[in-house]
């Protein structure tokens, strides 16, 4: 009797400890993902509820704008994330080699991630605009003419790329601290067998650190599919409109260079109203993220097995 | 743990054995200042931006135009004009800024920490399903559900205010969650135990004896909710209307309102800036533990 008594009273505990969370994921995560589903056979506009069966879905195949977002967004996956992993990489080595300043140092690379998005993406934007960036300025005065980077469509993503690049902090701290982790032994057993420098960080770093590289590439990848603030306020910016927050006159500026997965999403829902497609676009970029979600998983699944 | 120590250790040199040929010793002084003279090098460039965006931000208007680089005289009293142009309204997004900040924050913590407590200190069937779904919310980009919440909340007539903003805080934050579990795990069970001993119940155990050794990571995800709200675009873009607008998507509008004015679109952005940077100087350790505990280890 007392043990079961016992045993009510434990999950009575669990149940009172849990209950923030249990109520938040099904009001803020069970039920508004399958009323998604639920308007994605709808027209709806905030005001008219019309069923249209598989219109939506088939609209999609024919969207220019989705497909456009779609292929920038891949474009950003394959070139910024690989990018940032290396680079963060890069600047940890670099870090571990440095004796006297390394603490400051590394806040100097941390700094730029710190700085909000928005902030960041203006003062980035004007900083190498052609006409009055003083860094496009000061490279014109020793004769290198930069790119008009985020009023030319072939320059935007690259621009992107290059404020992704100076946010790098993240990336970094986390594979300087899985560079610290490697046991100093390994090196010197390695450097006593004649490794040199290459060979060392080939067959010794590299493979330490690479459960560390792949969670940083799979949340590189993960990120990037919700890329939209430095998107959208680069194209306010550069394009100098923004008398609404959010509002590009034309969406993805220049020329859709800058538009983005979740930025066709927010256009679609918050400025044309078109709720019910929306949410399909909502649902597509749910399955892909939920797919890297899947592979993260798998690496977190040693946390969950600890006892 | 040792993740977690950066910020006080030494880094591991990778040094080839002693020797006395010169040559080596050469090679070894030329890859001393090849290292040093890059990594200053890209100090430089990382900090390029900021330098010119501060030197920006104290030009004249007209200066700016111009394409100068160095300011001919200071222009202080920038910073007043961004604060004070169109009647305040920076004060303005700056104070709804810090109550989604603040009222979040606390919030956050209320909601999170039994959460995470009861992820890593109970045995219960469902806790691996749990943390997995904890992860899985986390990782899922927040435009996923956006539609039917922005839905939800018109009908509760909360759109265009900051409540849509700071009411789901009060129901647990994934991400805190996660990294206050990770935390939570790496406490030896032992000193609950003696805690239940003396006759502690399991809530006054948490409070008592737990939550005082989990400081450091309270205090991290206090921050990261901080910073969060700070740099929040996308949820404020959505939510709030102009005269509830927040310091981000205040920000985004300055460059249009005032666009020939580059000088005080910089001044209005550093002075949104500032505040992170000082709150970052003043407890990097706290921060960078957090962010190597959300990345490296359990």
């Amino acid at each position: 009797m007392t043990a079961s008594r016992a045993r009510r009273r434990h999950r009575l505990r669990v149940l009172a400890f849990m209950s923030p969370w249990l109520i938040g994921f099904a009001l803020f995560f069970a039920y508004p993902l399958a009323a998604t589903v639920y308007f994605s056979f709808y027209r709806y506009n905030l005001f008219q509820l019309t069923p249209i069966g598989l219109t939506n879905y088939r609209f999609l195949f024919h969207d220019p704008y989705a497909w456009q977002a779609i292929k920038n967004t891949m474009w950003l996956v394959i070139v910024m994330v690989p990018l940032r992993v290396l680079f963060g990489l890069g600047l940890a080595q670099l870090l571990t080699r440095i004796k006297r300043g390394g603490n400051l140092l590394r806040a100097v690379f941390y700094l730029p991630f710190l700085i909000p998005p928005v902030a960041a993406t203006v003062a980035f934007v004007f900083v190498v605009n052609p006409g009055t960036g003083p860094i496009n300025n000061l490279f014109a005065k020793v004769g290198i003419h930069l790119p008009d980077w985020f009023n030319d469509p072939t320059w935007t993503k690259p621009g992107l790329t290059l404020l992704a690049l100076w946010g790098i902090g993240d990336v970094m701290i986390i594979l300087l601290a899985s560079l610290l982790d490697v046991p100093k032994s390994l090196y010197e057993a390695a450097a006593i067998d004649g490794a040199n420098a290459w060979q060392q960080f080939r067959r010794i770093t590299l493979p330490t650190i690479s459960p560390v590289l792949m969670f940083s590439a799979v949340t590189g990848v993960i990120q990037t599919l919700q890329y939209f603030t430095q998107a959208m306020v680069a194209a306010n910016a550069s394009q100098g409109n923004a008398d609404q927050a959010g509002t590009t006159t034309a969406p993805g500026y220049p020329d859709g260079a800058s538009l983005t997965f979740p930025q066709t999403l927010y256009n679609e829902g918050f400025q044309q109203f078109n709720m019910g497609y929306a949410c399909v676009l909502a649902l597509v970029l749910f399955v892909v993220a939920m797919f890297f979600t899947l592979i993260l998983l798998r690496q977190f699944h040693a946390f969950g097995d600890d006892d | 743990m040792s993740g977690t120590t950066v910020a006080t250790r030494r880094a591991p040199a990778v040094r080839p054995p002693a020797s006395r040929r010169p040559g080596r010793r050469n090679r070894r002084l030329l890859y001393w200042v090849a290292t040093h003279a890059i990594a200053i090098a890209l100090a430089i460039m990382f900090l390029a931006p900021l330098i010119f965006m501060f030197l920006t931000a104290v030009m004249s208007s007209n200066e700016t135009l111009g394409g100068g680089l160095w300011p001919k005289s200071w222009h202080w009293g920038n910073f007043g004009t961004a604060l004070t142009t169109d009647h305040g309204v920076m004060l303005h997004w700056l104070l709804h800024t810090l109550i989604y900040a603040v009222l979040g924050t606390v919030f956050m913590l209320m909601s999170s920490v039994p959460v995470a407590y009861a992820l890593a200190r109970f045995r219960f069937r469902g806790r691996k399903l749990a943390f997995v779904l904890v992860i899985t919310t986390m990782m899922l980009p927040p435009q996923v559900t956006i539609v039917p919440m922005y839905i939800m909340w018109a009908r509760f007539h909360l759109t265009g205010t900051l409540w849509p903003l700071i009411i789901p805080l009060m129901f647990g934050d994934a991400f805190s969650i996660f990294l206050l579990r990770q935390f939570l795990v790496t406490i030896p069970k032992e000193y609950a135990d003696a805690a239940r001993v003396d006759g502690c119940g399991e809530f006054r155990t948490m409070m008592r004896v737990i939550l005082p050794m989990a400081r450091p990571a309270i205090a991290a995800v206090a921050l990261f909710q901080f910073f969060y709200a700070w740099n929040d675009y996308f949820g404020p873009l959505i939510y709030t209307k102009p005269d509830s607008w927040t310091l981000a998507v205040g920000l985004s509008t300055f460059r249009a309102a005032h666009h020939v004015e580059w000088n005080l679109t910089m001044a209005a952005t550093l002075l949104t800036v500032l505040p992170v940077i000082v709150v970052f100087f003043l407890a990097q350790r706290v921060f960078i533990q957090g962010v190597t505990l959300t990345g490296v280890k359990g």
